[in-house]
């Protein structure tokens, strides 16, 4: 098990590290949008800001952060040892050189691009390789994990997974068949093509393939916090888990909906009839069903936590429960800052209002309340509790472990409510600057975009904090033995039966079934009309 | 499966919020027509400047009044920059790309599409309120993104 830790250790390490970078890239353009007068500012700077920022935090910060916590609860929920911890190891290695590489291509300017690397912006291809290699890593990974399940399952047969195992299963189900689509245009479409061996590239087809990952994408992040909100959060503020089942058949939805709802990142683009785009928002709407679930579940078994402590009256137990315990806090307001993320989101899914937010500032104050907070602040949330364990040492500086889920909450509401009101007041994302030659109407959004700024300041203050007490801990924190990782107890008891949410394989059909209803047609249809490819462009 | 009874009252009521959502996006879609821009069209992004259907930009009044107008975008500006068209009049956009990605969005109406290189998208609106906006470029196409933009003017209708 030792080994397994180190593995674990390593994952969460690159993780970090990329946080680190990202946040700082994140700062510098805090400060490019209040537009103060610094002798580096510059659109190269600010895209290639952009860029690496998206990447570090969308691909390698989370899937690595994923890959680590994966490895520490699925060890520990089974009690047995990773099956194959060579591979292991190696999809450890691959993802890292692959990460590297992509970071090159971007900090030497060549893959300017954004984390959406839509062609025909043509990026190097060691952009393109790198990434495809953070993937291979990645089913490596998830390979052994499904590995070390099916030892697991032969030794326990009719005994239904851990619920944390059931839920790094969800993750890599969706994972592998989000993953096809990026494959296939990685592939098929942009390395070959960046390697000057086809000539030109179909940039709507890319954008089909994109999104068919995009999404599911975030159900990825999202899936492990879940597993952090449900099977440790109750344990840490002293409760039970709420209902067990209903946990469970969360993760089959999710198993289910989160791939065929591409087409709502592109319900602006042409060439998508909108009868298929309203097939997809049917299945994004239908998607915010297991969020609201999870919404009473766990805050249901907060509430347990508070009684268990002695509370009582209505309210209570709010009191009662342990805030200065950085995985209570940093996990209850991420779950804040997420409903308010809902809301937004349901407004993007909204098939006609889609129209007023799309590409707008709206959309970032969006997914950072999402990935940004619901998953990145539960991530650091995860770390604190997680990392002390997994390096035998106390946690370090937790004073400021203690502040940082807050400071990060008021950072991230003046960032996002900004970037919501200024999306609305039509403020396009990712400009460098906003000002179009004066015209008018710019100037209401100035104010704003100050707000912006602050709150991006208050969030790199936060991510700092983070990293003293992450670089504490490993370097300075008091050896001693370490508590195990314990996860929450269901309040009804630990299930014995298999329920049909238990049945992954049926899911996965399930799964499978509804991604060619919502596909196959689109895409042949797609690939049998006229259509014309477009030559790279490096206009950067 | 035992499931709390108040668990029970808040899944329906996530369930009948998910289809109110759903019935009024298909109501609007349906009745109103109220869907996003979905043309399909194609056209060879290197041919733009002389394919006959954007050899001409501009607006151009058809016969039994509506408007169209045809515009392309390129690294870093839309042509032609600045158009202008009648209040209260259905106005047909026929726009693409000649390079890149771009987006085109104007400003404070929710007028806004993805213009895809090989693509020509195209949707028709109308504008009430006669005034200047502005237009923008919202998908990231290079280093000069912040630089494109373009202004439509509206006038007051005879």
């Amino acid at each position: 098990m030792m080994h397994n830790r180190q593995l674990a250790t390593a994952n969460v390490g690159v993780a970090v590290g990329a946080f680190g970078v990202a946040t700082f890239l994140a700062f510098m353009q805090a400060l490019s949008r209040a537009a103060l007068d610094l002798p580096w500012r510059s659109p190269k700077m600010y895209y290639l800001s952009v860029t690496g920022h998206g990447v570090l935090m969308a691909l390698v910060f989370t899937t690595f952060f994923i890959m680590g916590l994966g490895v520490a609860l699925t060890t520990r929920a089974l009690g047995r040892p990773l099956r194959y911890p060579r591979l292991a190891w190696l999809a450890f290695w691959v993802a890292t050189v692959g990460s590297l590489g992509a970071l090159w291509a971007i900090f030497w300017g060549k893959a300017t691009v954004l984390y959406t690397f839509y062609p025909p912006l043509e990026a190097h291809p060691v952009f393109y390789i790198g990434l495809t290699l953070l993937v291979v890593g990645s089913w490596i990974w998830s390979a052994v994990t499904l590995g070390t399940y099916a030892a697991w399952r032969r030794e326990h047969p009719g005994v239904p997974a851990p619920l944390a195992v059931h839920g790094i299963l969800a993750t890599i189900i969706v994972w592998l068949l989000a993953t096809i689509g990026v494959a296939a245009e990685m592939l098929f479409q942009l390395i070959p093509w960046s390697l000057g061996l086809v000539e030109t590239v179909d940039p709507l087809l890319a954008r089909m393939l994109f999104w068919y990952f995009g999404h599911p994408l975030v159900y990825f992040w999202l899936i492990p916090a879940y597993v952090v909100w449900y099977t440790v959060l109750p344990k840490e503020a002293g409760g039970r888990l709420f209902s067990d089942p209903l946990a469970r058949m969360v993760f089959a939805l999710f198993i289910i909906l989160s791939t065929p709802v591409g087409f709502h990142h592109q319900f602006m683009d042409p060439g998508i009839s909108a009868g298929w785009k309203m097939l997809h928002t049917v299945n994004t709407a239908a998607i915010l069903f297991p969020s609201l679930v999870t919404a009473f579940t766990v805050t249901a078994s907060l509430e347990v936590a508070g009684r268990m402590r002695g509370a009582t009256g209505l309210w209570d137990w709010i009191k009662r429960l342990p805030w200065g315990n950085p995985l209570v806090s940093s996990v209850i307001l991420s779950m804040i800052l997420f409903a308010l993320g809902g809301i937004g989101g349901a407004v993007n899914a909204a098939f006609g209002m889609n129209s007023v937010v799309h590409n707008t500032a709206w959309i970032q104050g969006h997914f950072h309340l999402t990935v940004g907070s619901a998953v990145a602040l539960t991530f650091m949330g995860g770390a604190y509790w997680l990392v002390p364990k997994l390096v035998g040492r106390d946690l370090e500086l937790d004073l400021l472990a203690r502040v940082q889920p807050f400071l990060w909450f008021v950072g991230m509401l003046l960032f996002s409510l900004a970037n919501h009101v200024t999306g609305l007041m039509g403020m396009p994302r990712r400009v460098y600057e906003v000002g179009y030659a004066g015209n008018a109407i710019t100037s209401h959004w100035q104010n704003l975009t100050l707000v912006s700024a602050l709150g991006g300041v208050l969030l790199f203050v936060s991510a700092s904090f983070f990293l003293l007490v992450m670089l504490g801990t490993v370097l300075a924190g008091r050896r001693r033995e370490q508590p195990a990782l314990e996860f929450a107890e269901p309040l009804a008891g630990k299930p014995e039966r298999p329920l049909i949410f238990d049945r992954i394989w049926l899911w996965v059909v399930v799964a499978i079934v509804l991604v060619v209803i919502a596909y196959a047609y689109p895409l042949a249809s797609h690939l049998a009309m006229e259509r014309f490819g477009s030559p790279g462009f490096k206009p950067f | 499966m035992h499931v709390d009874i108040y668990e029970r009252f808040w899944m329906w009521g996530a369930g009948a919020i998910v289809a109110i959502f759903l019935g009024i996006t298909a109501f609007a879609a349906i009745s109103q027509g109220r869907v996003p821009p979905s043309h399909a069209e194609t056209v060879d992004p290197r041919n733009v400047w002389t394919d006959p259907r954007f050899a001409e930009r501009g607006v151009k009044t058809n016969p039994d009044g509506s408007v169209e107008v045809t515009m392309v975008a390129l690294m870093f500006a839309f042509q032609p920059n600045e158009i202008r068209v009648p209040a209260g009049t259905p106005v047909t956009f026929r726009l693409t790309s000649a390079d890149v990605l771009h987006g085109f969005q104007i400003i404070g109406t929710n007028a806004n599409t993805m213009l895809v290189p090989g693509y020509v998208s195209q949707f028709t609106t109308e504008f009430d309120r006669p005034g200047q906006y502005l237009i923008v470029c919202n998908e990231y196409c290079g280093l000069s993104h912040q630089g494109m933009f373009a202004t439509l003017i509206v006038e007051e209708g005879e």
